[in-house]
């Protein structure tokens, strides 16, 4: 049954406000999700005023520097800086998206910053996807082929590579499947919108012969039919990308070998 | 490092409404408050079939300020239930699921839903002469 409210727990309270860079009047304020482990406390928001004129244009650099030279305590993943990796993926300014292709400048007035939503959260900006890498491990996202393999690699013509467009860059960010209500409250047993897009690229794959194992295992009221079609995984995405449509085939496959 | 009682992350509380979600639970409350309309459907009908002076008090509710708010909401919750179920049945059908046609056919639905339940207010007060 779907919470609305926050546990006890989770309840955010009003943090530290850590002291303002002196000589300068460039600033921005970052309103910061904090939570440790180490200290019985709940959730609370820390504000943190960056000098912008050494502050780089993203929403990771303000981070970083934040992390070097205010509070080395603040916690967050990044890796590639570049929207490749999907490390930092959070939600900032209310919507979730990749803090390295975020930038500052796109954000009015205060910059607030969350982890990603309805994720148990393990430190600070770090979300525990334990249970979203254990769903993607579901849809056994390989090549699944019982035919003789060919001599060299399975060849795919031109046509059917482009099928796989728009399904393979998906960087697993979980940014879409954090943004999506359904999964906040079904979670347990809806894939979300960014595992259901990984199962069509293995749907769509031209080399792939078990879609018919596929299907079956997607069928069900929960896993892929909590999908309402909100549309808020399409609006996130920070690849640009369409999960709603992606999951819109799926249904449709499902009808199609039914006729 | 201590796993248990792990707070859950804000989720409602900071998520920016934006016109995807907003039609969203928009078109489940509204299919909800029609649920209720139908039970008021069901007691005009018995009145009807009850005689008159059964008939003279559900006009009595229904042509009150709160009647004729709720039915005017109803009529809303109608139109606008009916254009996004269209909606929602040309996505089932595969169509109009680019983000960019899904906000243009959004603001349609709110417009066509708001535009028909005025006409049909504006029809129906006419047809009775005035308010």
């Amino acid at each position: 049954m779907a919470d609305f409210v926050l546990p006890r727990n989770s309840k955010v309270k009003s943090g530290k406000v850590w002291p303002k860079p002196e000589d300068t009047s460039n600033t921005r304020t970052f309103k910061v999700y904090r939570w440790s482990p180490d200290e019985n406390e709940n959730p609370s928001i820390d504000t943190y005023t960056v000098d912008m004129n050494s502050c780089g244009p993203m929403v990771l650099d303000a981070l970083i520097k934040i992390k070097n030279e205010i509070d080395p305590t603040l916690t967050f993943r990044r890796s590639c800086r570049e929207g490749v990796c999907g490390s930092c993926a959070m939600n900032i300014d209310g919507c979730n998206t990749l803090a390295c292709t975020s930038f500052n400048s796109e954000v009015k007035g205060d910059i607030k910053i969350y982890p990603l939503p309805h994720q148990e959260v393990v430190k600070d900006l770090v979300p525990d996807m334990t249970h979203f890498f254990a769903q993607y491990r579901e849809v056994e996202p390989w090549l699944k082929a019982d035919s003789q393999p060919p001599e060299r690699e399975r060849l795919q013509s031109i046509e059917d590579r482009e099928k796989l467009d728009g399904l393979y860059e998906c960087i697993l960010c979980a940014c879409c499947s954090t943004s999506c209500p359904s999964y906040w409250w079904n979670a347990d047993r809806y894939l979300g919108p960014a595992v259901l897009l990984q199962a069509y690229r293995w749907l769509a794959d031209s080399r792939d012969e078990a879609t018919g194992d596929r299907l079956d295992k997607l069928e069900d009221p929960f896993r892929l039919y909590r999908c309402h079609t909100i549309m808020n995984c399409t609006k996130t995405c920070p690849k640009s990308l369409n999960p709603a449509k992606a999951i819109a085939e799926i249904k449709k496959m499902m009808l199609e070998r039914q006729i | 490092m201590r796993t248990e009682n792990r707070p859950l992350s804000p989720h409602l509380q900071i998520y920016r409404p934006q016109l995807t979600s907003v039609l969203s639970i928009m078109h489940r409350l509204t299919g909800i408050f029609l649920a209720v309309g139908t039970l008021v459907l069901v007691w005009w009908l018995f009145s009807i079939a009850l005689g008159p002076q059964y008939y003279d008090d559900f006009n009595w509710f229904i042509s009150s300020i709160v009647g004729r708010l709720l039915l005017f909401a109803w009529t809303f919750s109608f139109t606008f239930h009916l254009a996004n179920g269209i909606r929602h049945m040309c996505w089932d059908a595969g169509w109009g699921l680019d983000l960019s046609k899904a906000y243009k056919t959004g603001w349609l639905t709110l417009i066509i839903s708001i535009v028909l339940t005025l006409v049909i207010w504006i029809v129906g007060y006419s047809l009775i002469g005035g308010v």
